[in-house]
């Protein structure tokens, strides 16, 4: 009994335990994540159960304003008029667009569309980016410079232009452009992983551990990975909001997602159209947009402070 | 020799310095030529060609006009095309008209010409010809040459480029200085804040509501056009254009200024009872704003990026326009003009970037 009570009394915090309450400790990265979490709940759930299909256009609702009761008609006008009589009560809670399709359920599945991208394009960049680095890390000597040679050079290209061209050859399938962006993301990871593995190589708990005998397996696990992949999160939390704006802006060039799918980045190209006189159509997708991608920056900058042991 | 440490005479660092700028000049040329085969090849990989959205062209017409543009030949020779007997006759100096004539050629003056009455070049297709600077002609607008069409479109781009990095220069590092020195007030949270609403919203999303309130609703400014480059007709670009690169510098400013404001020398200035002033300016700026030259390159591109979106919401004459066109048409030529011309600059000013860091921070080695 006393063994065990002893046991338990030295018993550490481990880094994730420490980084779990740091992060929890930081109002603005909390907060964004139960606002994200909210975005892609309702994004996710919401169009099953949503009574207007995103492609239906209703032609006697085009271009009218959301519902009175949201106590936007100073910005937007009211609903009531002649041509939205067929639109009132209708339940447009963002409006309707220039074909008459309801606002809102375009806003939820491009929100869809756009975490998808989003996720998948940063899931890619992360498989190639950590394979890559840590080959050239552990390998080191010759290859590892080969190999950096070569991100380097990738490194100074106008990536943009690489995407369009990229996206002009696979056409505007959905799956590809996913592959295409995340295939031109993966450099800065593959350096931060590669700068990880080779520093930790060198280090004296490393080495204390192999003195120790604990095997290769068990320092690659307890002590290699947990380091490596820190800094990654931070990246991953940082990379999807930049992949979720070269969607848009791709998609602003006019060479995104096609019709009548749709994204943040197409309604916000649609919007920016009819912005003089329908500004919602701009305001709502910019706004979720926008919201999303401050969360991800506030969430990947509270990570980063949680996951720093410098700043303790 | 410079190895030792940093060399301590003026031609020791003039040699080094030329001899890092030959090796990184040198490095660049298996980078561009990476992104010449890319581009090359990945446009061709794309589905359709750039003569055949037109109506359909009888058979013979087709063949003579893909024929024109070298486009009938095998790709690898459409990439790189070497005639061994003109580069022979090139490289030995000596032109046997006989010898020609069996080739099917003809020996006129300088140029093999064949039958068609066409130039023979030793090194022919796409990099050959861009060896001897050629960028081809333009597919889609017909009788201009990729040249002709950048330099049509470069001096819009170039002024919009070079306004928006000097503004994001200028307003970012003052606005991440006093951030810096107010840090954790008032005006430091709503500095960075404004700084991250700019990293986060897009400039096409900035740029229209900007227009919206200025332009159209007020009134105050042209909402698109070029107008010869008149200065009302260029705030509204150049401000888009400079928003993310604003918020990105003044966050780099802030935490190099912190950091700064922190170490030894600063507290020896204040010690010694410089007035703040003084040694804001004289001292601590100097080292801060120096991680700020390395962001150059980064900085060029984001702006060339912007640009493409830009020129296309105030509908401006750049060269934003004849690559997104290119790109769409098929226009091989013009596309890869472009991309070699930005690839170029933003190398160029990496380089320019590591050459400054280095003269401005004696600890910089060009190793």
């Amino acid at each position: 009994m006393v063994a065990a009570s002893a046991h338990t009394e030295i018993q550490g915090r481990s880094l994730w335990q420490d980084a779990r309450r740091r992060l929890f400790a930081n109002k603005a990265a909390v907060a964004s994540m139960i606002v994200l979490a909210g975005v892609a709940f309702v994004s996710i759930v919401m169009p099953n159960f949503w009574p207007h299909p995103f492609d239906e256009a209703y032609f006697d609702r085009i271009s009218c304003p959301p519902p009175d009761y949201l106590g936007l008609v100073w910005l937007f006008g009211s609903q009531n008029t002649e041509v939205c009589q067929a639109a009132l009560g209708q339940g447009h809670l963002f409006g309707t667009d220039a074909n008459g399709r309801d606002l809102f359920i375009r806003v939820m599945m491009g929100g869809r569309v756009s975490l998808a991208i989003g996720f998948v394009a940063t899931f890619v960049a992360l498989v190639i980016g950590v394979l890559y680095g840590a080959t050239a890390g552990f390998i080191g000597g010759r290859v590892d410079n080969l190999m950096m040679r070569f991100v380097d050079i990738l490194y100074a290209l106008p990536f943009i232009f690489f995407v369009i061209i990229l996206v002009v050859v696979f056409g505007n399938n959905f799956l590809l452009m996913f592959v295409a962006i995340g295939a031109v993301e993966w450099l800065t990871m593959a350096r931060i992983v590669r700068g990880q593995t080779l520093s930790l190589k060198g280090k004296e708990f490393i080495e204390a551990a192999e003195a120790a005998g604990v095997s290769t397996r068990d320092i690659i696990r307890r002590h290699i990975l947990p380091n490596v992949i820190g800094p990654v999160i931070v990246y991953v939390t940082l990379t999807v909001p930049a992949v979720i704006l070269v969607e848009s802006f791709l998609s602003f060039l006019g060479l995104g997602v096609q019709e009548p799918f749709t994204s943040w980045g197409v309604l916000i190209a649609d919007g920016k159209d009819q912005m003089e006189s329908y500004p919602w159509m701009l305001i709502f997708p910019a706004v979720f947009m926008a919201i999303t991608l401050f969360c991800f920056n506030f969430i990947g900058d509270g990570l980063r402070d949680a996951l720093d042991p410098k700043d303790r | 020799m410079a190895r030792e440490g940093w060399p301590f005479s003026r031609r020791d660092l003039a040699s080094v310095m030329v001899r890092f700028i030959v090796r990184r000049l040198l490095g660049a040329i298996p980078t561009l030529l990476l992104i010449i085969i890319m581009a090359f090849f990945l446009m061709r990989a794309a589905p359709g060609g750039p003569f055949d959205q037109e109506r359909k062209l009888p058979p013979e017409i087709e063949r003579n006009i893909l024929a024109a543009y070298d486009l009938d030949k095998p790709l690898l020779r459409q990439f790189l095309d070497v005639d061994t007997f003109v580069c022979g006759a090139f490289f030995s100096g000596s032109h046997d008209a006989a010898a020609a004539s069996a080739q099917g050629l003809t020996f006129d003056g300088e140029k093999y010409l064949n039958k068609d009455k066409r130039h023979i070049r030793c090194l022919g297709g796409y990099l050959g010809k861009l060896l001897s600077g050629d960028l081809g002609p333009s597919y889609k607008y017909k009788d201009f040459t990729v040249a002709e069409l950048i330099a049509d479109g470069a001096p819009v781009s170039a002024i919009l480029g070079i306004s928006a990095i000097l503004l994001a220069s200028f307003v970012g590092m003052t606005l991440g200085t006093v951030a810096a020195l107010r840090q954790n007030k008032a005006t430091d949270f709503s500095v960075m804040t404004v700084a991250m609403i700019g990293i986060t919203v897009p400039s096409f999303v900035m740029a229209p509501i900007l227009t919206l309130i200025l332009g159209v609703n007020l009134g105050w400014l042209p909402v698109g056009g070029w107008n010869e480059g008149a200065i009302q007709n260029m705030i509204l670009p150049v401000i888009g254009l400079s928003l993310t690169q604003i918020a990105v510098i003044s966050r780099l400013t802030r935490g190099s200024m912190i950091e700064v404001l922190r170490s030894n020398y600063v507290r020896t200035a204040r010690a010694k009872g410089l007035p703040e002033r003084l040694v804001i300016t004289r001292h601590a700026l100097r080292a801060a704003l120096l991680p700020l030259v390395s962001y150059l390159g980064p900085a060029t591109a984001g702006i060339v990026t912007g640009s493409l979106v830009i020129e296309q919401i105030f509908n401006l004459p750049g060269i934003g326009k004849y690559f997104i066109n290119g790109a769409l048409q098929r226009d091989y030529t013009l596309v890869m003009g472009v991309v070699i011309l930005y690839a170029s600059l933003v190398i160029a000013l990496n380089l320019v970037a590591d050459v400054l860091y280095g003269l401005l921070d004696p600890k910089v080695r060009y190793e």
